[in-house]
């Protein structure tokens, strides 16, 4: 029998970090994210596995903790939510280029500035494409539920660690404030010094003389020596690419597709057995990593459909990567609320009736 | 130079008569510091004392953005780079994580006085049990020369061409006593590297500083007021002189905190 548990997205979030044997959680508070450092105070993870929770001074600082932790080794995460990932972004630059693992959680909120505490999907640039300097990419993992929100922190530490590289999971307020089932998985051991010691010989453990001192750093003031280190960056981005994850719902006989991530896809989902209830042939391609993107499964799908609808709350931002998959196949457009509204299924079935089967 | 051969010096050159030698915890890397500058023997004493307490396999340290950012490339014991101001949260992490391992940060005055203000403050205030060395020489070295949060009034650097004037430009910050009224230093002392005697007094206060990390004393934070003849624009012989009349007085040598207690007024 699972343990199952009614939880918040967040709520599951730090549940699942305690038991995916976490070393440590170092975050500062904002909404909508801050159950999941309330949840870790309040069980007191210390006493269960030994795993440290410290409230820091500002994302700054969160995030340069991280980089200290996973420099010696250990599976260290925060959570923050669009403002603070910002602050974040220039450790998330550095962690990329030291090579240091890491899992990171974006519950998304309307931006830009201050912008608003409600949800919405507005990062998937700073997410995707890059938000700090410097060419580097991170995994990145879009729950739509709660228990994804719980089993995306076992998959995140798991690329992290394979991948050396920060891993993030794209949630929004949506997922992160609301409550579902969820069954949480058996806990994982935290490892031993030793083991870590054994899967981290690159990291600062301590030098002992069987072995040359390690450092961790992003510097190389050889241009040369800094090229090989960008060029072995990419080929570890082009490796990841083998990680891709999505899901078909419908799309075998679609005749049009949305393609939307996170709360969006299920809202999607509704629209999808309206649509068909009306007898129109419409199917959901849900990206459920971000980066690595499902070009090819989308370039598939464009020789099958006749137009496609991202349906994101934002501008517009992965559209523009189905635009590039789908290579001008087929008319792709964009519908989305922003600023913190949310699309209901009758907006996003409107949408595709007057954007692509109509327009 | 003499022609000599080591034949000459075989009755002198013996382990009895042996004054000097390299420390192992320090690689055979050349300095890239410029000639004159005080880092290399701050290294130098901070590579000694984790020699003798025989640390060397237990202890992480942390170089900053600054001069001293490639000090892993000397120190010949693990290290991670930071990024600027940031090593005091990357040392809290690592302490925490790592309870039983020796952590330190080594930083600039812009490092840690100016960007890292908050990540000195608040690690310093929640009493990580690490050490922090703060080399303040009054300036940006490595960028070339720019004004620092300590450089002093009416100091020429390339950002402040006419002196620094206070009305407009601000004060120097002297972060060390800023430190020491906070309950999570343990002991924080400043001294110099100019003259043997102060190296001596330097040495000795890291080492108090590594055994209070071994006892979980809380931060014990040090600070070297060292010179930049480059960024002065001074001789080596010079910048020492200039140093002990103009930075001596606005930042006094010796303890301010011993045992978590204030020796003088701040």
């Amino acid at each position: 029998m699972g343990d199952f548990k009614l939880m918040k997205g967040n709520e599951a979030v730090a549940e699942a970090a305690i038991r995916a044997g976490c070393d440590g959680y170092f975050g500062y508070p904002i909404t909508p994210q801050s159950e999941v450092i309330e949840y870790l105070m309040a069980q007191q993870p210390e006493k269960r596995t030994g795993m440290v929770v410290l409230q820091a001074e500002s994302e700054t600082a969160s995030i340069n903790m991280l980089y200290g932790g996973a420099g010696a080794g250990k599976r260290v995460m925060t959570t923050s939510s669009s403002p603070g990932i910002s602050l974040m972004a220039e450790g998330i630059s550095y962690m990329a280029g030291a090579e240091l693992p890491c899992l990171l959680m974006n519950v998304v909120r309307g931006g830009p500035g201050l912008g608003t505490i409600q949800p919405s999907q507005c990062d998937y640039f700073q997410t995707v494409k890059g938000g700090g300097h410097g060419d580097y990419r991170m995994f990145v993992i879009a729950p739509a539920s709660v228990q994804e929100m719980s089993d995306f922190v076992k998959i995140g530490f798991d690329m992290a660690f394979k991948y050396r590289n920060p891993a993030m999971i794209l949630s929004d307020g949506v997922i992160g404030q609301m409550m579902e089932k969820v069954e949480l998985f058996d806990p994982i051991p935290r490892r031993t010094d030793a083991e870590v010691i054994a899967e981290c010989p690159w990291a600062t453990t301590g030098k002992t003389p069987d072995r040359e001192r390690n450092i961790i750093t992003s510097l190389d003031l050889d241009s040369l020596k800094q090229e090989e280190h960008v060029m072995h960056l990419k080929a570890k981005y082009e490796a990841m690419q083998k990680e891709v994850m999505f899901e078909n719902i419908m799309t075998d006989d679609a005749e049009y597709i949305y393609v939307a991530y996170g709360s969006s896809a299920r809202i999607c989902q509704k629209a999808v057995d309206m649509a068909r209830a009306e007898g129109i042939k419409v199917g959901l391609l849900r990206p459920i990593t971000l980066y690595p993107f499902p070009e090819a499964e989308l370039l598939r799908l464009a020789s099958q459909v006749k137009g496609m609808l991202a349906v994101e709350m934002s501008l517009g931002q992965m559209v523009e990567d189905v635009r590039l998959a789908v290579r001008g196949k087929i008319k792709v457009e964009h519908y989305g609320r922003v600023g913190g509204m949310i699309h209901s299924p009758s907006q996003v079935l409107e949408a595709l009736k007057s954007q692509i089967i109509g327009g | 130079m003499a022609d000599v051969t080591l034949d000459v010096w075989k009755d002198i050159i013996t382990p009895e008569n042996q004054v000097y030698r390299r420390t192992p915890v320090m690689t055979m890397k050349e300095l890239s510091y410029c000639p004159g500058c005080g880092h290399g023997t701050a290294h130098r004493m901070l590579a000694e004392v984790i020699e003798e307490m025989g640390i060397q396999s237990e202890t992480i340290g942390i170089a900053p953005v600054g001069c001293s950012v490639l000090a892993y490339e000397f120190l010949n014991f693990d290290m991670q780079q930071a990024a600027h101001g940031r090593a005091p949260a990357l040392a809290t992490a690592i302490k925490r994580l790592w309870p039983n391992r020796y952590v330190f940060t080594y930083q600039g005055d812009g490092d840690l006085a100016a960007i890292g203000t908050a990540e000195t403050i608040h690690a310093c205030n929640r009493g990580e049990n690490i050490v922090i060395i703060f080399v303040n020489n009054g300036i940006y070295g490595m960028t070339g020369g720019q004004m620092a949060p300590t450089t002093l009034p009416g100091m020429k650097t390339s950002t402040s061409p006419y002196g620094r004037e206070a009305i407009l430009m601000g004060n120097p910050l002297r972060i060390t006593e800023l430190v020491a009224a906070l309950p999570g230093t343990y002991y924080v002392s400043r001294h110099s590297v100019h003259k043997p005697g102060n190296v001596r007094k330097l040495k000795k206060a890291i080492r108090i500083a590594f055994e209070n990390q071994k006892e979980n004393k809380g931060v014990s934070f040090i600070e070297v007021v060292s010179n930049c003849n480059s960024g002065w624009k001074m001789t080596p012989v010079k910048s020492n002189e200039w140093m002990e009349e103009n930075m001596f007085p606005f930042y006094p040598l010796g303890d301010i905190k011993v045992d978590g207690k204030l020796v003088r007024e701040l």
